[in-house]
């Protein structure tokens, strides 16, 4: 069963953020079902939506994502889609 | 409809910035089967009961609010009114069972357990009186207990014999928490008109009306609706109405996802949600604030409660859509030592005690977190109680009174209760003795409901 989750990664814009975060859903076996991506006044903003499966991989990902986050100073959440739904769809 | 860029950093900014949270879910839990002959059995029961049901509220709130992405700030617990396992006990075994709740909030993690309370809006039974005459010491013994009296509901009047009373008991219970600020009167409400659902502390009791087990939440935002109405700086009132409606929606459509899904996890029913912007000391999350970006230079200045009522309203009118079950008290909050800007209104000389009475005509509650002269007697904290009973019962509405006399403390001085409870200006209260009125006692009636002029 799908479960979908939103990804958020805010940081500086620098050279390979997209690369490396693909790379640990990849690791994780995530697929990746939609991204979109801007830049604004030098900060990156990316969101992505992605399959996450079951809940349980949740936290294991949420980990996994930390060496990145460390290493380029970035800002990476993940939250499961339903939220968003809820607040701004009727 | 996929979920656009925009909208997500929305959400995402409104947890990040603006302090958006749920503030609370609170599981109900009946305790009325718990009675017994022997007292130690009362007590056995009640921990079981409380334990076994609530063992997972903590970190299933945990476990959600990871997966959402949404802080879940306090887990609670609100019990059926604990003067029904009372009638056949003594005073020391009311203390006792306060001693229970409070070691099973704190062995569950919890942050509060509500309902340590009796509804003597129209007599004290014999239960009634045995908490009444427990709840000074009981209070100053437990750090997690929080009790609410109902001395008052526009059906019945309001009970002064009741009122008198529970001007002796906050007196009290200030005296016997004097090392902390008198921090006792801070777990303690007195009511006209209560809710049974109502998620918030420290007025929260799992009601009569209720079921086993119930979950309820309560979200706020005051932040949220603050940052929304800095966006439009020039829009007219009726404008502004709106953005708070919008605003109210969304943050009710977070809190009620996420109290549902928590209530399923735990296999309990979801009760309601209450939608009240409540606020905290942290920057920017303060209801004043909301009424000074309207227009006022100061909260407590001639137009408050004008805009107090616009925000109350539109608050309830988004949430109302945005959930199936609303309850509680829904609508806003006005403690004062919790609220940056409250504070700042008070230390400035803008707002005054009778103002803060005027407001808590039109939000959802009443007198909340004032700390008063240590030197107030017993009979001026009952003529307060009466006062606002009296607002409750006539715009049947539910009022409360929290007002912490701080011992050792007069007024312009500023007190610091610490953690959510804040800090707060010590206000005076009038040289005028309301004595006379307070010993006549007997009940007011209720009034009438129609004629209303």
């Amino acid at each position: 069963m799908q479960k979908r989750a939103v990804v958020t990664v805010v940081g500086k814009d620098q050279v390979g953020i997209i690369a490396n975060v693909t790379t640990v859903l990849s690791e994780n076996e995530i697929n990746i079902l939609d991204i979109s991506q801007t830049i604004l006044n030098d900060f990156f903003t990316m969101i992505m939506l992605i399959d996450i499966k079951d809940t349980n991989n949740l936290a294991r990902l949420n980990e996994s994502f930390d060496p990145v986050e460390k290493e380029m100073g970035l800002k990476i959440s993940i939250q499961l889609e339903d939220v968003f739904q809820a607040m701004h769809r009727i | 409809m996929p979920i656009a860029f925009t909208e997500v950093q929305e959400t995402i900014r409104m947890v990040e910035m603006e302090s958006l949270d749920i503030r609370t879910v609170t599981m109900g839990i009946s305790l009325r089967d718990c009675a017994s002959n022997n007292f130690e059995d009362v007590n056995k029961n009640v921990y079981q009961k409380i334990t076994s049901y609530a063992k997972h509220l903590r970190s299933t709130a945990e476990e959600i609010e990871r997966e959402y992405g949404v802080p879940i700030i306090n887990k609670r617990i609100a019990i059926s009114p604990a003067a029904e396992l009372l009638a056949n006990a003594t005073k020391e075994d009311g203390i006792s069972l306060a001693k229970t709740l409070d070691k099973a909030a704190v062995d569950l993690g919890v942050d509060f357990i509500g309902g340590f309370s009796a509804l003597v809006h129209k007599g004290i039974s014999k239960g009634d009186q045995v908490l009444l005459d427990a709840l000074p010491e009981a209070l100053s013994v437990t750090e997690r207990v929080c009790a609410s009296i109902s001395v008052a509901t526009t059906r019945t009047g309001i009970n002064m014999d009741a009122v008198e009373k529970m001007g002796q008991i906050i007196k009290e219970t200030a005296e016997l928490t004097a090392e902390d600020n008198s921090i006792g009167c801070a777990k303690l409400v007195v009511f006209c008109n209560p809710v049974e659902d109502n998620p918030f502390m420290a007025g929260a009791f799992h009601g009569a009306g209720e079921g086993e087990a119930v979950l309820s939440v309560g979200v706020s935002g005051p932040g949220v609706v603050l940052h929304a109405l800095k966006r439009y700086p020039d829009a007219d009132l009726g404008e502004v109405s709106e953005v708070i409606k919008k605003t109210a929606f969304k943050i009710t459509r977070a809190g009620e996802l996420i109290g549902r899904v928590v209530a399923e996890r735990l296999n309990v029913p979801f009760g309601i949600m209450d939608l009240s912007l409540a606020p905290t000391n942290a920057i920017n999350d303060s209801v004043a604030e909301i009424l000074e970006e309207i227009g006022l230079e100061r909260v407590g200045t001639h137009g408050t409660i004008a805009a107090l009522a616009l925000m109350n309203d539109a608050v309830k009118k988004g949430g109302a859509m945005a959930s199936s079950y609303v309850g509680g008290l829904s609508g806003a909050f006005i403690p004062v030592s919790e609220d940056n800007g409250m504070i700042r209104g008070i230390e400035d000389g803008a707002l005054t005690l009778p103002k803060l009475e005027a407001m808590t005509c039109v939000c959802s509650v009443g007198l909340d977190m004032i700390a008063l002269d240590g030197n107030v007697s017993a009979n001026t904290l009952s003529a307060i109680i009466a006062d606002e009973a009296a607002i409750g019962m006539i715009n049947k509405k539910a009022t409360a009174v929290r007002v912490i006399p701080v011992i050792g403390k007069e007024e312009g001085e500023v007190v610091e209760f610490g953690g959510l409870l804040g800090r707060a200006p010590v206000i005076g209260v009038s040289n005028f003795s309301s004595d006379k009125f307070i010993k006549r006692g007997g009940r007011i009636p209720a009034p009438l409901q129609a004629l209303t002029n």
